[in-house]
């Protein structure tokens, strides 16, 4: 039997939602019929528009889709004075403010506290200046993501930006690809170092060389069925298919139409590709694409470029975009550390400003929640490296400070079961101040995630985080779970789950024990990864070793119990009701 | 009267008649003899993965992990609260709730 959720989909989806979105916004949010409200709000999705949890009824979460995190000259400014004006609710973020912009780990950005009366106002002001939130949730085509500086980056093997900007024309707002089981998501890659982070996505375009008519061209492998979420993370299969960058649309309409048409629409839960991959095997999809779905002769997969990759790897050359890089123009791109992701909307102003005097006024978005300013000349370099922002979005951060992944957590999410990005800024600062990594090890990944969804792609850090519960002295606390060993690159690998529910304020002392351990026994010149991959679970388990510290970490409570969990009166009844309505306000 | 009963958003949450009444991320006293060996399960709620209705109580099947012993899994369907005269009341959070089928 289809869900309640295909049943509203089949009735009003997609494009069509709109009108009525704006109707309710003109009229306000309690003209949302009370039986229809659960309805709407999964509708809302497809629009960028995310319900936030309960105790902030009336505020919703706002993503905009930049494919490729790609913000073109003017764009980001635009963003900040949507933040600025609009991103502002009842609660004020102890260590970010009242305004603010997250850049997210698929290269999108999203604001909170947003009211559905003013989404047309700035739906406009986005779309006059080219963003769009379409399409940033919801069961369809995602934003896609790849390399930022594709078109730019000196590593590059083929330049992606043109074939990820023709997937985004045709399959935003495409009535046969816009109701599809669940989400979509894509990645599309054209540099050698792994950046499109293409494993972890439900499809994944990889470059790779191929003989065609005697000559090496250069296009793209195809995997399907990867993902992190609910327990079950999947690494994309090979489906033994290269495609040349031409063809790549037939072949990602075609696997998005098999997947729209054999997912699973009766369990939410089974309907990602990744279980539909599990079940045929990659042999099947591969079968049934060339049989049903595109009317041209599938090549098999040429040779790729994977044994180079490095990012996210936990070792080797360049494991995030951070820092001054080569653009194969001659000019630099710079990548800049933005803790958890999150900045105050003055400075994405003032970042916006920056990029525009010093580079080409582009800025792009990294899946490592970091953001990357473009086309900077060598003669203006020493000059905009000494802007006072830089020294809190550092390009040479410290490793704990680069390092740092976080999801949206307690604060906003219904889902996570524990508070994230200020308690990772914390943890960063402490680990920061009070250990010290071992010679030579430069990267040390912590991605902190609230619950199994893994939106902060926890399994893939080289110390993962998960949100957990557990009892101290009796009394129930916020908790996470202790992962090690994760990472992409040529053979990718999943944390290993080693030690469980270590209350939050024992985290950081696990971690300066555990790194403690790692500099005593590793071997010369070893990666973490490499040390973790040497050592059995009861091993591992013995070097995190949870201990009180002089961290302290103030939201140990259960923070889902609040309607906000830095407010000075937290309690849900103290919640300030939906804006504009009688009750609220 | 009809109850509109659904799990919504990954399972974060029970929507009875479209309104959130029961959240993830709680810890539940259980009897859940199936789940683990623990005399009472200390179960944290991370997932819902159904809901439906028996009589006038409202019961759930949860995706959790009991946090004294570790043991994680699907329970059987457990109460959560009743429906009378179209309102639905949560359990005591602090009840001891026993499996039920």
């Amino acid at each position: 039997m289809p869900t309640d959720v295909e049943n509203w989909k089949s009735e009003v989806y997609g494009s069509e939602i709109r009108d009525r979105l704006f109707e309710f916004a003109e009229q306000g949010f309690d003209s949302i019929p009370d039986d229809e409200r659960d309805a709407w709000f999964e509708r809302f999705k497809w629009w960028g528009l995310y319900h936030q949890r309960n105790g902030q009824e009336g505020y919703f979460m706002m993503r905009i889709g930049t494919p490729n995190g790609v913000l073109e000259p003017g764009q980001l400014r635009v963003v900040g004075e949507i933040a600025d004006e609009y991103a502002r609710g009842p609660g004020t973020n102890p260590i970010f403010g009242d305004a603010y912009a997250d850049f997210t780990t698929r290269q999108s950005i999203q604001l909170h506290w947003i009211e559905l009366s003013d989404v047309p106002a700035i739906f406009e002001k986005l779309e006059e200046n080219g963003l769009s939130t379409q399409q940033a949730c919801g069961d369809s085509w995602r934003n896609i993501v790849g390399n930022p500086v594709a078109g730019k980056d000196g590593q590059e093997v083929i330049d992606a930006w043109p074939v990820i900007s023709d997937l985004n024309e045709r399959f935003k707002g495409n009535d046969d690809h816009s109701n599809l089981p669940r989400k979509w998501k894509v990645s599309v890659t054209g540099s050698a170092d792994g950046s499109g982070q293409g494993d972890i996505n439900d499809l994944a375009f990889e470059p790779a060389y191929r003989e065609v008519d005697g000559e090496d061209v250069v296009g793209f492998n195809v995997r399907v069925g990867g993902g992190l979420s609910r327990n079950e993370p999947r690494l994309a299969r090979d489906i033994d298919v290269w495609v040349s960058p031409e063809r790549v649309p037939d072949v990602a309409g075609g696997l998005s139409a098999l997947f729209r048409d054999y997912g699973d629409r009766e369990d939410r839960y089974n309907a990602r590709i990744k279980f539909l991959v599990d079940e045929w095997g990659p042999e099947k999809v591969r079968e049934t694409l060339q049989e049903e779905y595109v009317d041209f002769e599938l090549e098999s997969a040429g040779r790729d470029v994977r044994e180079e990759y490095t990012y996210n790897t936990g070792a080797g050359e360049r494991n995030d975009l951070v820092g001054v890089h080569d653009q194969k123009d001659g000019a630099n791109f710079v990548g800049l550390n933005v803790l958890v992701g999150r900045m105050g909307a003055a400075d994405v102003l003032d970042l916006a400003d920056l990029a525009a005097e010093y580079g080409s006024g582009e800025v792009r978005i990294s899946q490592r929640q970091n953001v990357i300013v473009t086309d900077v000349p060598d003669d203006a370099l020493d000059e905009f490296l000494a802007e006072p922002l830089l020294e809190h979005y550092s390009p040479e951060p410290s490793p704990f400070m680069r390092g740092s992944v976080a999801c949206t957590g307690t604060e906003f999410c219904s889902l996570s079961i524990v508070e994230t990005k200020n308690r990772q800024v914390r943890f960063a600062r402490w680990l920061k101040a009070n250990v010290d990594l071992p010679e030579g090890v430069d990267e040390f990944h912590i991605h902190l995630s609230g619950c199994t969804a893994s939106c902060a792609q926890p399994q893939i850090a080289d110390v993962s985080l998960r949100g957990m519960k557990t009892r101290k002295d009796g009394d129930p606390v916020e908790a996470l779970d202790v992962g090690l060993g994760g990472g992409l690159g040529d053979e990718p690998q999943f944390a290993r789950w080693v030690t469980q529910r270590v209350p939050v304020d024992e985290v950081p002392g696990a971690i300066a024990n555990l790194v403690e351990s790692f500099a005593a026994e590793r071997d010369e010149g070893e990666s973490f990864r490499a040390f973790v991959a040497r050592h059995d679970d009861d091993e591992l388990d013995a070097f995190v070793e949870p201990e009180e510290t002089d961290y302290e970490d103030p939201m140990m409570h259960n923070t889902k119990r609040t309607w906000y969990p830095y407010a000075e009166e937290d309690a849900m009844e103290d919640a300030p009701g939906v804006p504009g309505s009688p009750a609220g306000d | 009267m009809t109850t509109r009963l659904r799990v919504l958003d990954d399972g974060a949450w029970i929507s009875v008649n479209d309104a959130r009444k029961v959240r993830v991320s709680e810890l539940w006293r259980l009897d859940a003899p199936d789940l683990c060996e623990c005399e009472l399960t200390d179960l944290v709620v991370e997932n819902f993965q159904s809901v439906g209705v028996d009589g006038s109580t409202v019961e759930v099947r949860v995706y959790g992990q009991c946090i004294a012993c570790g043991a994680a899994g699907t329970t059987g369907w457990i109460p959560v609260g009743r429906v009378r005269g179209g309102e639905f009341a949560e359990l005591d959070r602090s009840a001891v709730r026993r499996v039920r089928r």
